[in-house]
């Protein structure tokens, strides 16, 4: 059975004879959580336009569920969530669900209850116009699982929320996942998403430059893992030479080392048993991940051109 | 599909009920009607004719100007507000297609025209009717100015809907649709005047004038609304031109239709033409 949900296939977009989008081509398998970072103008916001199919790509193709983008067996079963959403100020939260419910010829009754998933069950009864910018993003959330729809689009969903909105928008992506869909948010907010996604595409100048699990990038950046080794008593000078690393404080040294040298590493750190106090181990976040590709493909790209 | 439509329709009502819209059209059509209906009836008893009729006489002028206001004021908003609003994206992204949608938005906004003319001039009419006014056939007259209003409304507001299709930006869409009122509404009428005069004999005012007349969807509806009056001959200036022109009067209502539905048209290519 083909469950590829959406698939992307040497896309290519020109706007003005400038390429906003070039040679990308992956594809998303069904109630698959995955991540589409770059920056402001990497291209993001102009793949979802071409999966809706409000723009037709200069070259390549995009395919969703083996349909056009835009074609009624594609419409009906994508849902999206723009970037910037501002609903009828005069209308309330209910008004609004229920007129895109219909839109989408779906029941208006049971898309209510969607207010309650997105904990606007109380502010439903209120015009938008009072919402806050979380409750707003909320309700366009609430939006977005009208139905069942098997590829859900959302267009930096998180940007401006609050970091327990966010949580709880997280929590809400998850739901949707485990319910079948397949879910693609973009972002430049990064980190927060650490545990949040199946897999990350990283798109910089239009160009996809890494497409993986967080796990392989991490491993694939081979950026150094960060130990910080507190002694009990003994001066950071004497840690360092015998751990290696450098002295950040009096008493603590840090160690910069590979993934496949940490646990040697962590081994040596405990062999010294009572000397030491704490130990830290930080692994490279998503935003040192996410810096290491865009810049790598910023080098190749002036290298190409030089 | 009718689902779709009536969806969008019958939001447009409500947010036309919501912001006032609504209220404040019926409040100026009402006032100014009210007005008119009191000062200008007075003639009504030497000429005898009702004062329904009368009344409707002046109202038909009064439509000219207000009623394409309203429509353009109701339609600049209606595809660039959306795409300002990010909101065009998600209507375009759910199964409704364009045609749809603005057929939705012109029902929903000729709906809040025929309440707002209903309510407006209705009250007049009834306030006549009250003080002694009134009769069956005044009642068609209002009947008539109210329902041809609404025509000639949608004449307007597909006008509008274009200007919005054609620019992104909410407040250029709503400079163009003051734009268009300006000059089909006042700078149109100067300009033919202008050449009646210059040329009160010729070719101009015997082939052009009552074409040009025609073509635009507010002449042509003083026009038929005019000449619809029994009393035309005594209230209207221009009832003698109603009766030299080369056609019947009913021509320039449907001229009004032919408009609506060409402007319709274009509007519904260019929204097919624009990227949410």
């Amino acid at each position: 059975m083909n469950n590829t949900v959406l698939r992307a296939e040497n896309v290519r977009m020109t706007f003005d004879g400038r390429d906003a989008v070039k040679d990308l081509s992956f594809e998303l398998g069904s109630a698959e959580r995955v991540a589409l970072l770059g920056h402001n103008g990497a291209g993001k916001t102009t793949f979802f336009k071409m999966s809706l199919g409000f723009l037709t790509p200069t070259d390549g193709r995009i395919e969703v569920l083996s349909a056009e983008p835009g074609s009624d067996k594609a419409r009906a079963s994508t849902a999206f969530l723009p970037e910037s959403v501002a609903f009828q100020r005069t209308l309330t939260g209910v008004e609004v669900l229920k007129y895109y419910a219909k839109l989408k010829g779906e029941d208006a009754k049971k898309a209510i209850g969607l207010l309650e998933r997105v904990g606007l069950a109380e502010a439903g009864r209120r015009r938008v116009g009072t919402y806050s910018k979380g409750m707003r993003q909320r309700l366009g959330l609430a939006q977005a699982l009208i139905g069942t729809p098997k590829l859900v689009l959302l267009d930096e969903p998180t940007s401006g929320l609050d970091p327990i909105s966010r949580q709880n928008f997280y929590d809400l992506v998850t739901e949707i996942s485990g319910n079948g869909a397949t879910v693609l948010l973009s972002s430049h907010a990064l980190t927060e998403m650490e545990a949040r996604t199946d897999r990350i595409l990283i798109m910089s100048k239009g160009k996809l430059v890494a497409n993986d699990t967080l796990d392989h990038l991490r491993t694939a950046a081979r950026l150094p893992i960060r130990l910080k080794v507190k002694s009990k008593e003994e001066p950071a000078e004497q840690l360092a030479n015998r751990l290696g690393g450098t002295p950040v404080n009096c008493r603590s040294v840090e160690i910069m080392c590979a993934h496949e040298d940490k646990i040697a590493r962590i081994a040596a750190v405990t062999s010294l048993g009572a000397m030491i106090e704490d130990i830290d181990v930080h692994l490279p976040t998503l935003d040192d991940v996410y810096k290491h590709f865009s810049e790598k493909a910023d080098l190749e790209d002036s290298a190409g051109e030089a | 599909m009718f689902q779709r439509i009536l969806t969008v329709a019958q939001q447009e009502f409500r947010i036309g009920l919501r912001n006032r819209w609504i209220l404040l059209s019926v409040v100026i059509l009402s006032a100014f009607s009210m007005a008119l209906a009191l000062l200008g009836s007075a003639p009504a008893g030497t000429l005898d004719v009702s004062r329904m009729t009368i009344t409707v006489a002046s109202l038909s002028s009064l439509s000219v100007y207000l009623v394409p206001l309203i429509a353009l004021l109701l339609a600049f908003d209606a595809v660039a507000g959306e795409i300002e609003r990010g909101t065009l994206l998600l209507i375009f992204s759910s199964p409704m297609t364009r045609s749809e949608f603005l057929i939705g938005k012109a029902v929903g906004h000729i709906c809040v025209l025929l309440l707002a003319l209903t309510l407006g001039y209705g009250s007049t009419a009834l306030m006549l009717a009250a003080t002694g006014g009134g009769d069956t056939s005044g009642f068609i007259d209002f009947a008539r100015l109210i329902a041809t209003s609404a025509i000639l409304g949608f004449a307007f507001l597909s006008l509008g809907y274009i200007v919005s299709a054609l620019v992104r930006q909410v407040t250029t869409a709503a400079a163009m649709a003051i734009g268009i009122w300006l000059v089909l509404i006042v700078l149109y009428d100067l300009a033919l005047l202008g050449a009646l005069v210059a040329d009160s004999e010729g070719f101009f005012a015997s082939s052009v004038f009552p074409f040009a007349l025609l073509a635009n969807p507010a002449d042509a509806f003083r026009l038929f609304n005019l000449s619809a009056l029994d009393a035309n001959a005594m209230v209207g200036g221009m009832a003698g031109v109603a009766e030299s022109l080369p056609f019947p009067p009913v021509v320039a209502l449907a001229s009004i239709f032919v408009f609506a539905g060409v402007a319709m048209s274009g509007a519904i290519l260019l929204l097919k033409r624009v990227s949410p």
